[in-house]
């Protein structure tokens, strides 16, 4: 397999709704990524497209109606996806259309409106049950994430104030991105733990927003990519694992199959221990106790231990292990696969010392990138190196 | 060459902010679609014998002989041996809460006053963790909680269409069940 470097990233401002149409956002994220690699459409090989379900847009095929914003043309190009898991999926589909030398460049491209479904997009959420056991219950999805929740709390008596504690620093460290829908410099454990009760444990602060938005990345063989960079910035190991279907014969409390994912793509970098090796990490964050489950997945710390390092500092952006510095999705925005944007480009931009603001001081060298996807079974993850 | 220059990236963020108010008031140019699809599924043997005993009153589970699960909600095959499996089993009709929620939102995201008691229970006579998402009644939110010993609630037979709604909820089990 050929090395793979990364060349380029894009993104569009995140909000609730957003005027352009899906392809203009795809447009837009991958215009940027092309300044950024300074290529144009034609030095594009293939093109892949990550979109979550397509309810939330009400057209199917989405990713035939998305294919002209997204450069694709003329070009050979597929849509991948694995609902949450699409962020970190699409940009694994780029890595082996490259690593396989079928293709030279890769356009990668994320797109997401949330915004044009009614009443809410939990409405859209309805299509991806079970018909037959869970849909007669009128089941949203939120329920199940606070039942997630609510079994990772107990099993390791979790308070909910060490939980707050990832919506508080991830809607801070959001501040300085951008296209950050949730920025909030100011707010304290208290806000999230006052918030509105959602459905508990689960509150309003506890979430990320639901928003438009596309990001875009491009992905080069290494060799060819040092006509553009002098450094380039690596994919050093990608991961994939999907869970049973039947969610109800498992113990929510621990996300195994992301643990598969990542010691697949820790095995392909060449790391044997991930806590001393990986630098920074950008797990998947829609709520903010999955940002604590999640670097458990990864291996980044014992189970039941997350809480703990995020009490004491460890994962703030300039502690031992910077956790979400992109702000991730509880301060971005969440419009599912574009947060690839916050996933895997926030990797590109703090491993290339270009994210501004948001930079790790500490000149970090590895960092691993993570989406959660299906109904609570699908890890997809993402090694990248200077 | 592309620098790497300390500046912030990504360098500006395109895209034109629209609210609902602008959407609901015409502000914006938009079009409005509201589909009409209906769907109807055959549930296949695992399920459509599961359902139909819920109709009788009793929860079966299918066995693999293999891994010596007892399996909830039934299926035909093991996903695990991947190989069918091999035999019915009644289980019982009490269980116990894996976790639960306390939803103050419905399935379309409204807000609800009187919270739904939602959660999965695992079955008494299956394998450990292996039951299904339902309902909770006769209890108080904060009675609620995991590791609590719940007991099935049954529509009266005459309602009972082969729904897993045939079940209304799970209430507390006191006494040592039936």
């Amino acid at each position: 397999m050929r090395k793979v470097a990364v060349i380029g990233a894009g993104m569009t401002l995140f909000r609730r709704i957003l005027q352009e149409t899906g392809k203009e956002l795809s447009f837009l994220a991958t215009k940027m990524a092309m300044e950024d690699a300074g290529i144009e459409k034609k030095d594009l090989d293939m093109v892949i497209m990550g979109s979550a379900p397509d309810a939330f847009d009400g057209i199917h095929l989405k990713g035939e109606n998305l294919l002209d914003g997204a450069a694709a043309a003329n070009k050979p190009y597929v849509r991948v996806f694995n609902g949450g898991g699409t962020g970190v999926f699409a940009p694994i589909a780029g890595w082996w259309h490259v690593a396989s030398g079928v293709a030279d460049v890769a356009l990668v491209v994320c797109e997401e409106k949330m915004g044009s479904c009614f009443p809410h997009p939990q409405t859209a959420f309805r299509h991806i049950w079970d018909p037959f056991l869970d849909r007669p219950l009128n089941t949203n999805l939120v329920w199940l994430f606070a039942m997630e929740m609510n079994r990772y709390m107990t099993v390791h008596n979790i308070k909910k104030e060490d939980i707050a504690r990832v919506a508080v620093k991830n809607k801070r460290n959001a501040v300085g991105h951008p296209c950050a829908q949730l920025p909030d410099e100011n707010i304290t454990i208290d806000d999230v733990l006052n918030s509105e009760v959602v459905a508990w444990p689960v509150q309003r602060l506890d979430i990320s927003p639901p928003s438009d938005g596309a990001s875009a990345l491009i992905l080069c063989s290494e060799e060819k990519a040092k006509k553009y960079v002098e450094d380039p910035i690596t994919i050093a190991g990608v991961g994939w694992n999907i869970d049973s279907t039947m969610w109800t014969n498992r113990d929510l409390y621990f996300p195994r199959y992301v643990a598969n994912a990542a010691k697949m793509a820790y095995k392909m970098a060449g790391i044997d221990n991930p806590r001393k090796e990986i630098d920074f990490a950008e797990p998947y964050d829609p709520f903010d106790y999955k940002e604590l489950q999640h670097m458990e997945g990864l291996l980044l710390c014992d189970k039941g231990e997350a809480p703990i390092l995020t009490r004491e500092g460890v994962t703030q952006r300039d502690g031992n292990l910077p956790i979400c510095p992109s702000g991730g999705l509880l301060g971005v925005g969440n419009p599912i696969a574009a947060t690839m944007g916050q996933k895997v480009c926030e990797l590109y931009w703090q491993l290339a010392g270009k994210a501004g603001k948001r930079q790790i001081p500490t000149d970090p060298q590895i960092g691993v990138g993570q989406a959660w996807g299906d109904i609570m079974q699908m890890g997809t993850v993402i090694v990248m190196k200077r | 060459m592309m620098s790497m220059k300390k500046e912030g990236y990504p360098k500006y963020a395109p895209g034109t902010h629209v609210s609902r108010k602008d959407i609901r008031n015409k502000n914006k140019t938009y079009t409005w679609w509201e589909p009409e699809v209906q769907y109807s599924w055959a549930m296949g043997p695992a399920i459509s014998r599961f359902l139909q005993e819920l109709k009788n009153g009793k929860i079966i589970a299918r066995c693999c002989n293999k891994c010596d699960r007892v399996i909830v909600p039934p299926r035909m095959f093991c996903e695990y041996c991947y190989k069918p499996t091999d035999k019915w089993l009644y289980i019982k009709d009490t269980g116990t809460v894996e976790t639960f929620s306390i939803a103050y939102l419905d399935g379309d995201a409204r807000r609800i006053k009187d919270p739904i008691l939602i959660g999965v229970i695992s079955i008494d006579g299956a394998s450990p963790q292996h039951g299904f998402m339902h309902y909770f009644g006769e209890m108080k939110p904060e009675e609620l909680h995991i590791g609590m010993k719940v007991k099935a609630v049954w529509k009266p037979e005459k309602e009972r269409t082969g729904a897993i709604t045939d079940i209304k909820y799970f209430k507390p089990l006191k006494g040592g069940g039936k």
